[in-house]
């Protein structure tokens, strides 16, 4: 039947429209509304007040081999990896690693890739004069003013990881602050296959800095609290880190623990990156690098999915990307030299 | 090489995957003025190959980009009709969406 | 005969009462975590405003993600379902609704009879939806009801390069810092909404007449954003465009208790 439409919808225009809101209002609502988001993004550039706690960042690192002596080395090499949360820089001699460091990228590309050198190198005599051959790498690498050639950091990972983990690595898993990477490569550390996600913050570093911005949790805490649960709850349906945000804070109110709630947001991670994984095919061994690779909670996890072990480097997994430029950087020169003589 | 350019997101995946072991062989890389928005370009590869490849301004919204070549929903059934698939006669180009 | 239409969304519960005399009762209510009790508690709201006792409702139809939340058993639609009903009611002449809500964006493709022949939705990236705004007008210090307004004084168009909402955040704070004016950064903003919107719209094809409803359609920034991405001279809004999924409800349960 055709039904009387003007008639049922008179008044539609007239009518008021009455408001009213559910009386029960939640306290870690205005956390996930306001400060939260708002701390991040102000601390991103550096202008958070000295009043925020950054939960969310890796304390600043370096090393140094004090038993190699750089004056007896033929050849020396960097690569300096800048990226969009923190940067490393690593110096070989002869093709082995010497000095890294891992620092915080600051808002300029250029100081934060001399402040990473000068971090690694700080408790030598050498300097960046001394230095023939750097490769950039990162995000910010076309902004390393003293590299002479920069390379994507898909090459830079796959070759850093080769030497990590050693030729029998295939897989590698970059989860970095603002992308994640899946790569496959050949014994050599060449990539015969990638896949770059940075349009989408779920999967990333920032994605878990959102969260331990929110539950004011160092990052550091985050893998080992989220392991503490006896029976692994369901992860957090919403792939979107701003509705995933918006489903942790209502499993909270639900009454959740913290820390099933962590092992709810680390699984979908775990899931998330898993996925990115499988379009390019898995095949042992299998090596992650990143900040999330330090992140226990998301590393078993993507582990029990996939049912293979990550492998294990003694070297810290953030600096794969500033290693791999340096190895780089020692073939290139050593290119250079045949190519002289 | 086979380059995957493109992401995930919570609506889905948007891919475009180029075999660009292909494009060292390939004279005149046909698909680069087969694109009507003038996505893709010739780069030389971190191993000295040249490489066709997606440029960095179309990565993070190809499915976007893409809506006006993919009018029909289930476009994915025949990829062919696609410009920049069609255009490679080896086949390297191929979308996951 | 009196029924009821509720449209249970991400952020708000929409409820619309309809007679032959009319409607009677417009009530929106912003939920708790308890969808159900709130839901209930946004039908007793609407019942008292159109001077209704529960025993005289015919019968519920509800829509939106929260749907199977609503009270008294009602009957489920599909939100296109909805919204094609609604918008037919009030501007016939539509043929592709887009809808963008606080979590999710939709379009449909709909025959001059308000039948669904296709939709497009992005439900589950916050860029494509109100969430987007919403963020980025907290992130310029704005209020969401000036942030549409201030875009409409852009001078320029600034690119922004972060899709996601979390990663414009930040862009947006160094837009601030590099002390582009917030009129710019706002038309910035509108604009790459519009362009996602458009995109998803595209997928079932663009007919005219194209009717915006949801919140957004409140947003003048994002309508004049819309009709550039799109190229139309015209974007129709119907009145109260937040209520249309659940007016639409409505009219499905009229038909349904008349037949």
């Amino acid at each position: 039947m055709i039904l009387d439409f003007p008639q049922l919808i008179s008044q539609w225009e007239t009518l008021p429209v009455h408001v009213f809101t559910a009386h029960e209002k939640g306290e870690i609502l205005t956390i996930g509304a306001g400060t939260a988001s708002g701390a991040v993004s102000g601390a991103i550039q550096g202008t958070a007040s000295g009043a925020v706690t950054e939960h969310w960042k890796w304390p600043e690192q370096s090393n140094v081999d004090l038993s190699m002596d750089w004056k007896k080395a033929a050849r020396i090499t960097a690569g300096i990896d800048v990226g969009s949360v923190s940067s490393q820089a690593v110096v070989l001699l002869d093709g082995k690693l010497y000095a890294w460091s891992s620092v915080r990228t600051g808002s300029s590309s250029p100081d934060s890739a001399l402040k990473a050198l000068n971090q690694a190198l700080k408790n030598t005599d050498l300097t960046l004069e001394k230095i023939p051959y750097v490769v950039g790498t990162g995000y910010g690498r076309v902004n390393v003013p003293f590299a002479k050639k920069t390379i994507t950091e898909i090459a830079c990972h796959a070759r850093g990881a080769n030497y990590m983990g050693g030729g029998t690595i295939r897989t590698i898993l970059d989860m970095g602050g603002q992308d994640c990477k899946a790569i496959h490569c050949d014994e050599k550390g060449k990539v015969t296959n990638f896949l770059m996600n940075d349009k989408c913050a779920a999967g990333t570093g920032r994605g878990m800095e959102v969260l331990a911005d929110l539950l004011r949790i160092p990052i550091q805490e985050i893998g080992p609290l989220s392991l503490k649960v006896e029976e692994e709850p369901p992860p957090v349906s919403s792939v979107c880190v701003v509705f995933a945000k918006t489903e942790a804070i209502g499993l909270l109110k639900s009454g959740w623990p913290v820390e099933k709630v962590l092992a709810s947001y680390c699984l979908a991670m775990a899931e998330r990156v898993t996925a990115l994984l499988n379009r390019i095919g898995v095949e042992k061994d299998f090596f992650i690098t990143g900040g999330i690779a330090k992140n226990i909670g998301v590393v078993k996890r993507i582990e029990r999915i996939l049912g293979i072990s990550a492998l294990n480097s003694a070297l810290d997994s953030q600096i794969a990307g500033a290693l791999g430029a340096a190895l780089f950087a020692n073939a290139l020169l050593e290119k250079e030299e045949r190519g002289k003589s | 090489m086979i380059a995957n350019y493109g992401y995930t997101d919570g609506s889905g995946e948007y891919y475009i995957s180029i075999n660009t072991s292909f494009c060292a062989e390939c004279q005149t890389h046909p698909c680069i003025s087969a694109c009507p928005q003038g996505v893709f370009e010739m780069i030389t590869d971190d191993y000295d190959e040249p490489a066709c490849s997606v440029k960095d301004s179309f990565r993070k919204k190809l499915n976007y980009t893409c809506s006006t070549c993919k009018p029909a929903r289930k476009s994915s059934e025949s990829p062919l009709f696609l410009p920049c698939v069609q255009a490679c006669v080896n086949r390297a180009i191929k979308h996951t969406w | 005969m009196v029924v009821a239409g509720m449209d249970l969304g991400a952020k708000a519960i929409k409820v619309v009462i309809l007679s032959e005399k009319g409607v009677s009762a417009k009530v929106k209510l912003f939920p708790d975590l308890d969808m159900a009790q709130s839901a209930r508690k946004a039908l007793e709201e609407a019942l008292v405003q159109s001077g209704t006792e529960l025993h005289e409702l015919k019968r519920i139809v509800a829509t939106g993600t929260g749907r199977s939340a609503a009270p008294g058993k009602p009957a489920l639609v599909t939100e296109p379902l909805a919204d094609a009903k609604g918008i037919i009611a009030l501007l016939p002449l539509t043929r592709t609704v887009i809808d963008v809500g606080a979590e999710e964006g939709r379009g449909v493709k709909i025959t001059p009879q308000g039948e669904v022949v296709d939709f497009a939705v992005n439900e589950k990236c916050a860029a494509g939806s109100g969430a987007f705004m919403e963020s980025m007008a907290r992130s310029l210090e704005l209020k969401i009801e000036d942030f549409g307004e201030i875009s409409l004084k852009a001078t320029q168009a600034v690119p922004m390069n972060a899709q996601c909402t979390v990663f414009a955040e930040s862009e947006v704070v160094s837009l601030i810092h590099a002390n582009t004016p917030k009129s710019d950064i706002s038309r910035a903003v509108h604009d790459a909404t519009a362009s996602r919107i458009a995109a998803m719209t595209r997928r079932v094809g663009i007919e005219k007449e194209v009717a915006l409803i949801g919140g957004v359609a409140y947003n003048p920034g994002f309508v004049e954003a819309l009709k550039r991405t799109l190229s139309l001279e015209t974007l129709l809004i119907p009145d109260h465009p937040d209520f249309i999924g659940a007016l639409g409800a409505a009219l499905i349960a009229y038909e349904q208790a008349v037949n």
